[in-house]
């Protein structure tokens, strides 16, 4: 937040703002009720919360990978797999050791394969999950597992939870974003948390990957197609006056207290947000950084970008997500093409992150639904495996350069201190510094969670 | 062969339950243990275990072969074997190696005389002695932890019970029994009653509590005057007028709709349409606008196909009415057809006690319930009559659904909700399933060339086209089997019937599927709420019916109070229990509990009629209280929990667009045949059938617009309509700045705007002060204040001088000038709040 000024008003400059050509009736309403500490807080669900302890991340960058990347060709390295390829399996499959070489990294010497050759400029950054493990070898259960904690049920996403714990820093944009998100609402849906709390999504997946400058599609309703700011302005001081002589007859009402504000809002949201959304703005020396001009990158080189933007503009939870990792067959060429449109974007966001000195309290995430057996299919293929996979984790105070946890010599599962989804999840909210065992709301009777009875913070990765 | 297949299909899946339950109990004979355990388990163990069994090295197709269940239930082609029917048995179509696109073991045939013994052994009837392996070893037990009977001393399980209400302890403030009550707590905590609202306001409130439209100007002013001569005639006759009105079906049947957590499709993953959902919308609507008794309205959806029936159409109607059990949301794409079962029951007992009994059983499905007195033992009760039963809900064949059921074909005359197929569609459609078929076939032939040939990655990539016209074939033969053979659509309904065989359930042990107890749990009902005049279920019935009587009968505790408690939050916006989908432990009690009772007692004597409870609260001096705020009474009780004032209310998402239609003079009050959903037809939401099919804006009233799972209408969604997905009994409110984006931008909106600036000028003929005093009329039900008049008058000249400036023609101003003036009032607080 270089220029808090230009993305986070104050409370000050916005009631300003909000009482330029504004009635007196409706200012001296609005006035009145500054001093009372229910403005604020009390009637904006989504205003600033303190959470339960002092964190380590203000925010969360998480990327998805839809289909699930293979752990044992990305960063868990296995050399016993390599040593046996080829061997029976278990007697029905043979055993596929990585056909990319695994090189060390950085001071840490952080093993990564040559599919990531500008991330593993990052090493040090990097925290490795490699022993990562869900309940279901099925893509649609562990991808709604990964996102709510659960597959059996409608439940809350971990982006709607954060929200719904910390709140927001910057009411003029949503405080839970997701970019281009596949099918599947219930992955950045509040369930039964209040609808404020769930992700707003920006554009729909691309089909066509090579989609990249395109801005495909905005948030609804962003502008008006007859009436110029100007006289959008005079329609809004109307409707504000009208309002705020409800309040006042009303004498008090934080429902009409928040539509006022809404508006407010809603008539900044449509200057911030195309803003933030163009990135038209940013130098050639970014844009090139992330690779944004190139064919192959361009596509998540403008989420990223985009990414770091809302992030900079104080939104809490931002997802981006990136799709075509199911593996079966082609392993080779698909890693190599989906690696290289990632790989690139994603060290640069790092980068840019740590430059503009975000990445401390930016917990980014890169994570598929599971990962990948060591024994082939099809030949150059691997088939789904949900007892040993690997993700990681970097900024947001978690370790850089460290593997937390091990699977068994090939990677079939996770054998040394296993994390669960339910474990990420509660490490996820600690370094939010929220108590997973607290983050309640009460539905149907019974207090949920986003780790339902389960879960265990997984101190060893905590800076 | 396709159609007979898609048909036996849908027959085992209906008939895999019963195989599973009636006939694993039985006893084999001899010969048919001998048989199995000499020529059949040994030709498994050898031949197919290696990729089909628990133990062995890895489960293919996730089929297992190693136990009855699982052979029953099968793999992700289907049941590996099917009982006297070797056409449907794939076991044995794939060891003959006459279906080039299955043929196993993959590698070599196996011998005629073992191929003989399968067709033997399923011709027999596929007797199998295996059982699936205990989870942690041996049937674990169950044990309970709940002591029932002193579970039954908490206030709900009470019978409601009608306190004396002494008359002189009164002021004359109270009119009715209700204000008694209400007025009883006022003393207590010393508080003075809300002066009654001033009759517009009052009019409003009426007027969208029940019909959920605002009344017009001349309504508005007919009122005032009746009320100035005697307010409670004239609240007493407008309240009869409302009730009168089809609109109250509607808004009613709208509000239960949300308890029955209605949607046309099946959500999660898959979410495929149910075209035919929308008849138990409009069932529910004629019951509320027929005043239908609401102990016959349960009994019907819970039971109405088992109900006699006097004529074509009462069988119709309470055949719709069972769809209730059919809506919920399914996970088609499960593969374990047993989870599949146990998951739709658990959504029906979900379902079935919170709307009615504001019960949370399902919590009891892993573990005794933690917080309410009931037993995994009473959910495995329940479970067993939803077991016995089936559910019928359609939805097209396709790879990630293999678990499409029937519908039920109602009585001829039934009206349909989709048009008529032309000739020329219906042979299209024809034409597509054929070339489709024949598809299948090519690429099974290329499949046998690529496998024999070795070619791996040819064999791979015809076995994910086959995929694809498996899918695309699925859908078709949807579509046909909606339409008789001149194209007229069938009246086709979801819905539930009985198993021929009904059973009990066993418990499952933390409810894992395969981890059932050797015991069964008789069927029943939750033992917590015994009442004297239970029916014992009989050995060849579900239990469904027994179960309707058991909720709908005056002797259970709940089922009056959480009915009368969903109706009185219809009108409060708050019910006397705040949680009015649970009334356990862990739910709220009831800020009157005797006014509750009353109410509870009240229904059944007024021989549940949701009419006349309504008749009475809205004509109460309780409900006629204005909402206007006093300081003190607010640091008192600021939830006013004590009822000193009316609530404040923002209008429900139907309400507002409904309204905003209202005010434009652009609403269609006629009910539109079927559904935008209905006319999509049967298939996949974001495959087959788009978002921009179903979400076409129109200007009918909400209850009828789609409502897909995961793609509600904006106009709803932004405004808190409840998750379809979920049991839903009080909505949230939200304010957040895209319903301010809504009001400001969209076309919607704007063309209402447009069309009520037009109405008021080109229609009503409106100029100036007697303009804006329609407007407001409309939008808030009274004229605008004098300060209001001077900032309308000042936005308008405003409002010009800028577009001026900014160079539009003095018409055109003026037109943009009155369409952005109306909606203002529309975007407004007022227009979405009730006083």
């Amino acid at each position: 937040m270089k220029n808090p000024s230009q993305f986070q008003p104050s409370r000050r400059q916005i009631l300003q703002s909000a009482s330029s050509g504004f009635g007196y009736l409706a200012f001296s309403a609005l006035s009145s009720l500054a001093g009372q500490k229910s403005f604020g807080s009390a009637m904006n669900p989504l205003a600033p919360k303190t959470p339960h302890f002092g964190g380590t991340a203000k925010r969360v960058i998480f990327m998805a990978m839809q289909g699930a990347p293979s752990h044992v060709d990305t960063f868990d390295y296995k050399p016993q797999l390599n040593k046996d390829s080829g061997q029976d399996a278990k007697g029905f499959a043979k055993l596929l050791g990585s056909p990319f070489e695994f090189k060390q990294h950085g001071e840490s010497g952080l093993p990564i394969s040559s599919l990531f050759p500008k991330l593993a400029g990052h090493a040090d950054d990097l925290c490795l999950i490699n022993s990562m493990h869900t309940d279901l070898p099925n893509h649609p259960q562990a991808t709604t597992q990964m996102h709510t904690g659960n597959f059996q049920f409608v439940r809350p996403s971990m982006g709607a939870w954060t929200l719904y714990g910390l709140g927001t820093e910057n009411d003029s944009l949503p405080g839970f974003i997701t970019l281009s998100p596949p099918n599947g609402a219930q992955n950045y849906g509040s369930a039964f948390l209040p609808a404020i709390y769930q992700g707003t999504p920006i554009g729909k997946q691309a089909r066509n990957r090579f989609v990249a400058q395109e801005e495909q599609g905005a948030v609804q309703n962003i502008s008006n197609p007859q009436l110029s700011k100007d006289l959008q302005r005079v329609q809004l001081d109307f409707v504000k006056s009208l309002n705020a002589e409800k309040l006042q007859r009303d004498e008090y009402n934080p429902d009409v207290e928040g539509i006022i504000e809404s508006y407010e809002l809603a008539f900044r949201m449509q200057d911030e947000l195309p803003e933030v959304m163009d990135l038209s703005d940013e130098p050639e020396s970014i844009k090139s950084l992330y690779g944004l001009n190139d064919r192959t990158t361009g596509a998540f080189a403008q989420q990223c970008i985009k990414a770091r933007r809302l992030a900079e503009s104080g939104v809490r939870f931002i997802q981006i997500n990136h799709g075509n990792w199911d593996h079966h067959r082609n392993l080779v060429g698909g890693l190599e093409q989906n690696c290289a449109e990632i790989d690139q974007p994603i060290a640069a966001l790092l980068e840019d992150l740590k430059q503009r000195d975000m990445l401390k309290d930016t917990l980014v995430i890169w994570a598929g639904e599971f990962g990948r057996t060591p024994h082939g299919q099809n030949g150059n293929g691997r088939d789904h495996n949900n007892k040993g996979y690997s993700l990681w984790m970097a900024g947001g105070g978690v370790k850089g350069g460290i593997r937390h946890g091990a699977t068994d010599e090939y990677g079939y599962q996770a054998i040394e201190n296993k994390v669960h989804i339910h474990d990420w999840h509660a490490t996820i909210l600690h370094t939010l510094g929220l108590d997973h065992t607290n983050l309640t709301y009460q539905y149907a009777g019974r207090d949920f969670r986003l780790t339902d009875v389960h879960g265990e913070v997984v101190r060893g990765i905590l800076a | 062969m396709t159609a007979l297949r898609h048909a036996s299909f849908i027959a085992v899946f209906l008939f895999a339950p019963v195989l599973l339950s009636a006939q694993e109990n039985e006893e084999l004979t001899h010969e048919q243990t001998e048989f199995f355990e000499k020529k059949i388990r040994p030709a498994l163990v050898k031949h197919c275990y290696k990729c089909h069994a628990e133990e062995g090295d890895k489960v293919k197709g996730g089929l297992l072969l190693d136990s009855r269940e699982t052979t029953l239930s099968g793999g992700d082609s289907g049941p590996a074997v099917v009982p006297f029917d070797l056409n449907e048995s794939l076991l044995y179509v794939a060891m003959t190696y006459e279906d080039s696109s299955l043929e196993m073991p993959p590698k070599y045939k196996l011998e005629d005389s073992i191929i003989a013994d399968f067709k033997q052994w399923i011709e027999m009837g596929a007797p199998d002695p295996r059982k699936r392996q205990p989870k942690d070893g041996a049937p674990q037990e169950y044990t309970n932890t709940i002591d029932i009977e002193e579970g039954k001393d908490f206030w709900a399980y009470q019978t409601p019970d009608k306190a004396a209400i002494s008359q002189e302890a009164h002021s004359d403030w109270a009119r009715q029994p209700i204000d008694v009550f209400v007025s009883e707590q006022h003393l207590e905590m010393n508080l003075t009653p809300a002066p009654d609202a001033d009759a517009a306001t009052l009019l409003r409130r009426l007027s969208y509590d029940l019909t959920g439209l605002p009344p017009s100007t001349s309504e508005v002013e007919a009122f005032i005057k009746a009320h100035s001569e005697n307010p409670d005639d004239a609240i007493a006759a407008e309240v009869d007028r409302l009730l009168d009105s089809s609109r109250y079906g509607e808004r009613f049947g709208r509000r239960w709709l949300d308890v029955a957590r209605y949607a046309e499709s099946s959500g999660k993953e898959v979410n495929a349409t149910f075209p035919h959902a929308w008849r138990y919308r409009d069932y529910v609507i004629d019951s509320y606008n027929a005043d239908k008794p609401f102990n016959q309205f349960v009994t019907e959806q819970i039971a109405g196909d088992l109900l006699s029936a006097d004529s074509e159409a009462q069988e119709a109607e309470q055949t719709v009415a069972t769809s209730f059990l059919a809506i919920g949301t399914k996970g088609l794409n499960e593969q374990n057809a047993r989870q599949f079962r146990f998951d739709l029951v658990d959504e029906q007992i979900d379902t079935t006690t919170q709307a009615f009994l504001a019960t949370t059983a399902a919590c009891a499905r892993c573990h005794d319930h933690k917080f309410d007195p009931i037993p995994m033992s009473d959910y495995y009760a329940m479970a067993g009559i939803f077991l016995s039963s089936e559910t019928l809900y359609g939805t097209s064949e396709a790879l990630q659904n293999r678990k499409v059921t029937e519908l039920i074909t109602l009585p001829a005359g039934s009206h349909s909700g989709a048009e008529m197929k032309s000739l020329g569609e219906m042979i299209d459609l024809e034409f597509q399933r054929m070339t489709l078929q024949e598809r299948l076939e090519e690429l099974s032939d290329e499949a046998r060339d690529a496998r024999r040939s070795g070619d791996s990655d040819r064999a791979t990539q015809i076995r994910l086209q086959t995929l694809g016209v498996i899918n695309r074939k699925g859908i078709t033969e949807g579509i046909l089997a909606a339409y008789d053979d001149d194209g007229y659509p069938k009246p086709l309904s979801m819905g539930m019937r009985d198993l021929p065989s009904p059973f009990d359930s066993q418990i499952l042990i933390r409810g894992e599927e395969d981890n059932p107890t050797d015991e069964r749990i008789a069927r029943g009902f939750l033992q917590v709420i015994q009442s004297n005049d239970e029916q014992s279920i009989g050995e060849h019935e579900s239990g469904r019916l027994q179960l309707a009587e058991w909720i709908a009968s005056p002797e259970n505790p709940l089922t009056a109070r959480v009915y009368a408690n969903r109706v009185w939050s219809w009108l409060f916006g708050e019910g006397l229990v705040r949680s009015v989908d649970n009334f356990g432990s862990t739910g709220d009690t009831p800020t009157h509990p005797e006014l509750l009772d009353y109410l509870a007692v009240r229904l059944v004597e007024l021989d549940w009629s949701t009419k006349e409870l309504v008749r009475e609260i809205a004509t109460s001096r309780t409900y006629r209280m204005s909402s206007g705020y006093r300081d003190d009474y607010f640091q008192k009780d600021p939830e006013n929990y004590s009822l000193w004032r009316a609530n404040k209310r923002r209008l429900d998402a139907e309400s507002i667009r409904d309204a905003s239609l209202a005010v434009s003079g652009r609403l269609d009050l006629e009910r539109p045949a079927g559904s935008l959903v209905s006319e999509a037809g049967e298939g996949f939401v974001g495959r087959n059938i788009q978002e921009a099919q179903i979400n076409t804006e129109t200007v009918h009233r909400s209850v009828y617009l789609p409502i897909v799972r995961g793609l509600v209408p904006e106009s709803l969604g932004l405004f808190d309509f409840a998750d379809p997905s979920l049991l839903s009994g009080k909505r949230e409110i939200t304010t957040v700045p895209s319903q301010a984006l809504y009001m400001m931008n969209s076309p919607f909106i704007l063309e209402n705007a447009k069309a009520m600036a037009s109405h008021l000028v080109v229609d009503l003929d409106l100029r100036g002060g007697e303009l804006a005093k329609e407007a407001f009329y409309r939008c808030y039900s009274r004229p605008p204040t004098p300060e209001e008049g001077q900032r309308t008058k000042e936005f308008i000249e405003r409002f010009l001088e800028v577009a001026e400036t900014e160079g539009h023609s003095k018409d055109a101003s003026r037109l943009l000038a009155l369409t952005t003036f109306c909606q203002s009032l529309i975007g407004s607080a007022e227009f979405r709040y009730l006083n």
